[in-house]
């Protein structure tokens, strides 16, 4: 039998995040793979940090909330966000970015809080989340001319990052496994709080 | 059958290529301009000076002594509140006595590990936020102007609590009937050092 902390899938989180920690800046433009529009959308997902920062934070949000609450997110949030682009995509007026940071501050606040959200709560928060990133998603793909494969690619990639992030989190037992799932919460917020410094910093 | 874990090979080379693709730097078809430029950058900031090195490890050590639920709350403390200095500071909102402030915070922090003090979990964890709204404020005015406020915040968030972390693992030596000897003089050694650094601020 492998030791608890073995048996936990960590090493694959702390890899990922490790590897996409370092990854480069996003762009206010799509991210050309050169493997067709449905790629470059998973490419601009996972090259742009504050939207899988987000993403991450909110499967962190459903899973402390129970197995339901991330059944409930995985399906609303794919789908709030590509409602959001294709608003996004049709109307592409650029939104203040501190609106990001104060989101994942706040998200991440709920997370260190340990607050045990109810399900429809979550969902709301999760498709409020999805419509917004989403929106600001399709706006960065107005240079492309193209929003539906892009689109569908960014939600492939969400609907799998918040099915493992969930599905690990929903599946803590031990006391300190749910302390960093917290700790990493502090650190979300406390990034949220600094970005929104940035987005007000002067010069 | 039970049969102890051994690290397959494949975990070795995905460690091994993660590690490699997280060094390596973003491709640009420019040069960068300033530190502000990824995680990595971030990441290296708190570790930049001896009196914020000191200080977050303190936390840690301090919190290991104590034990549960310090061991957790004071290093979620830390960078939540050292979060709002960097705001502050981002911002442009003076701090007066930053410097002396984080003399202080090392030399007090220092202090409590040597004479293992154990106040109340709510003052322990005032303490440790208002010295974290000091270390966050120095760091907040030092941040370079750059493009990529997200990852350079992770880094720096992440840097901050790794450094708690390892004042931790230090701190856990104190089970052993020596280690409460070590774990108090190098509370001793982290006073000295505060103290110096309060002198210079002072001076």
């Amino acid at each position: 039998m492998k030791p608890r902390l073995l048996r936990f899938p960590w090493t694959g989180l702390v890899l990922f995040l490790g590897v996409a920690g370092f990854a480069s800046h996003a762009e206010a433009h799509l991210v050309t793979t050169g493997l067709g529009p449905l790629y470059d959308g998973m490419g601009h997902l996972l090259l742009s940090p504050e939207e899988w920062a987000t993403v991450g934070a909110l499967a962190l949000l459903a899973g402390l909330s129970g197995a339901a609450a991330g059944r409930l997110v995985l399906f609303v949030l794919p789908l709030s966000w590509l409602v959001g682009g294709t608003i996004g995509f049709l109307i592409h007026a650029q939104p203040p970015v501190a609106i990001a940071a104060i989101v994942l501050m706040l998200t991440g606040g709920l997370i260190a809080a340990d607050f045990r959200l109810i399900r429809p709560v979550v969902g709301s928060i999760g498709a409020a989340i999805g419509l917004f990133h989403g929106y600001l998603n399709g706006v960065a793909l107005v240079p492309a001319g193209e929003a539906a494969l892009p689109l569908l690619g960014a939600a492939l990639v969400i609907f799998v990052l918040v099915a493992l992030v969930a599905a690990v989190v929903a599946s803590v037992k031990l006391t300190w496994q749910r302390i960093a799932v917290r700790v990493a919460g502090s650190w979300i917020a406390a990034t949220g709080l600094l970005l929104v410094g940035w987005a007000m910093r002067k010069g | 059958m039970n049969r102890p874990y051994r690290l397959s090979p494949t975990l070795v080379l995905s460690l091994t290529a993660g590690l490699l693709l997280a060094g390596a730097p973003s491709v640009e078809a420019h040069i960068e301009n300033g530190a502000a430029s990824g995680f990595a950058a971030g990441f290296s900031h708190p570790w930049s000076g001896w009196d914020h090195i000191l200080a977050m490890i303190a936390v840690g050590l301090w919190g290991a002594q104590l034990g549960n639920p310090a061991v957790w709350l004071l290093p979620v403390t830390f960078p939540m509140v050292m979060s709002i200095g960097g705001f502050l500071g981002l911002i442009g909102c003076p701090l007066p006595g930053v410097e002396l402030g984080i003399g202080l915070s090392a030399l007090l922090l220092g202090l409590m590990v040597a004479t293992e003090r154990r106040p109340p979990l709510w003052i322990a964890a005032l303490l440790v936020g208002i010295f974290g709204l000091y270390h966050g404020h120095a760091h907040g005015t030092e941040l370079p102007p750059g493009r990529d406020g997200m990852t350079y915040s992770m880094g720096f968030v992440i840097a901050t609590g790794c450094l708690h972390g390892v004042g931790i693992a230090l701190g856990l030596v104190h089970r052993w009937p020596g280690g409460v000897i070590a774990l108090r003089a190098s509370g001793a050694v982290i006073a000295l050092g505060g103290g110096f650094f309060t002198w210079q601020a002072l001076a």
